[in-house]
């Protein structure tokens, strides 16, 4: 059965060596959003040796690209955008120091194994829920690369954003596992 | 001859945006209701509890469903009878579409293809134009979201593989696509015609009413068993294990040269947003 678990960034070693894929998690603290484009630009400062727009160490970064917010709230509609597009910059972020991120959809295995080897974790988020989602952020500033509109930089404030284990830091699956539990031979 | 000003087309357009977008369509919602009786995991049934409290906290708070609001598809089918006033009919579109999205907090979402800028205003919209008979106009605008596109394929079997061959290949890309396109999703297929005439035909597909069925037997027969198959794969809704993969498999058919057999799989994710209009 699966538990819940309420969490608060930056997280630690033992914070994500606990979980397990299938635990629901509430996640609350300042999490930072990152696209394609603002993970390319991440590499390419690291590359050339720069410091990075926010402390990498212990941090989550959610993929998510939120929707303009309306008058009087901090946020528009904000759910998580497909993970695989950051699959080739995300084992680079994890070995210096990333602990969570958030998306949706499979993850390749080079970013499984980082997870693994550096104790990280893959949360999912309910891909298209992103109004819901939007309820659990409190706050909400473009930090950088303000030029990339809705994929900037921000730094979000969240409380008990709801999300699954995907995979974990002992190789556990959640979407190879779920289907395989509910797949049948036809 | 009817005259319609194309600033009417400028603001139904605007409207039907912002509506697609904050106003899930009763057939998806209704959908929900139904798997989530027969979902047998209990996450699967979790999920669809979520999706539909996000439904109703978009259109309650006139939210968008998803914060990727899509590039904005527009079917418009023009009476031959009918004369538009005032402009561009294709402007006053682009130009709706430029509207609902600023009026609408929608995220804009269209880019250079190489430099990726973002060019802002969401613009230009996909439209997809026919002339019928008549002196009325009907608009269908379709956000399009990227995730669940970018699973869709086009492929040109040969034709001996048949009915067969399309069974195979769509369930193959469902499973393929997984847990990205965010499912439950619905499936247009659109088989025959020549590649881009398949590519057309799968996304308009997707805009058939959930629940109702294929008036052609054969197709009628070939979408259950594909939804059958797909729902037994086990992807399940957000892709956390489950029997609701797809609420939905539509097809659409029509001839094709003698040497091929045109296929397109058109992955619509769980936000099957569509509003339509008739001027």
């Amino acid at each position: 059965m699966s538990r819940e678990i309420k969490l608060k960034t930056p997280l630690t070693d033992a914070d994500v060596e606990s979980l397990r894929i299938g635990d629901r998690v509430l996640l609350s603290g300042i999490i930072y959003t990152a696209r394609d484009a603002a993970h390319k630009r991440l590499i390419d400062l690291m590359d050339a040796g720069k410091p990075l727009p926010f402390e990498l160490k212990g941090s989550v970064i959610y993929y998510v690209g939120p929707a303009p917010a309306p008058p009087g709230k901090p946020i528009g509609s904000a759910g998580p955008t497909t993970s695989y597009r950051m699959d080739p910059f995300a084992p680079r972020l994890i070995a210096a120091g990333l602990k969570g991120m958030i998306g949706k959809g499979n993850r390749a295995p080079e970013v499984i194994e980082a997870i693994k080897r550096y104790k990280a974790v893959y949360f999912g988020a309910i891909g298209g829920a992103g109004a819901l989602m939007a309820k659990s952020i409190v706050a909400s500033e473009i930090i950088a690369y303000e030029d990339l509109g809705p994929e900037a930089i921000r730094w979000l404030e969240v409380r008990d954003l709801p999300l699954f284990v995907i995979n974990d830091t002992v190789g556990g699956d959640l979407y190879q596992e779920g289907m395989k539990q509910y797949a049948e031979a036809s | 001859m009817k005259e319609i000003p194309v600033s009417q087309i400028t603001e139904t357009v605007a409207r039907l945006c912002i509506e697609a977008n904050v106003d899930l369509g009763s057939d998806v919602e209704e959908a929900f209701r139904k798997m989530r009786e027969t979902e047998p995991s209990p996450t699967g049934k979790e999920v669809l509890g979520l999706l539909l409290k996000n439904a109703a906290i978009a259109r309650e708070e006139r939210m968008p469903i998803c914060q990727d609001t899509g590039l904005a598809v527009v079917f418009i089918e023009v009476g031959q009878d009918v004369h538009f006033t005032g402009g561009s009919l294709e402007e006053a579109i682009h130009e709706g579409v430029r509207q609902g999205y600023e009026k609408g907090y929608l995220r804009k979402s269209t880019c250079h293809p190489f430099t990726r800028k973002n060019l802002g205003d969401n613009t230009p919209a996909i439209i997809h134009t026919r002339i019928v008979p008549g002196d009325s106009v009907r608009i269908i605008v379709e956000p399009k979201g990227g995730g669940s596109e970018n699973m869709s394929r086009v492929v040109m079997l040969t034709p001996s593989q048949g009915i067969d061959g399309v069974r195979s290949y769509v369930i193959q890309r469902v499973k393929e696509a997984g847990s990205n396109p965010c499912p439950p999703i619905v499936v247009g297929v659109g088989i025959g015609g020549t590649f881009e005439r398949a590519a057309f035909l799968a996304k308009k597909a997707t805009l058939r009413p959930i629940g109702t069925t294929n008036p052609d037997p054969e197709l009628d027969r070939l979408e259950r068993e594909i939804l059958d198959a797909v729902n037994k794969l086990g992807v399940g809704p957000g892709g956390l294990g489950g029997r609701t993969t797809a609420l939905a498999v539509h097809i659409e058919m029509v001839p094709c040269h003698i040497a091929s057999l045109p296929l397109a799989v058109n992955i619509q994710c769980h936000a099957g947003r569509h509003k339509e209009a008739t001027l």
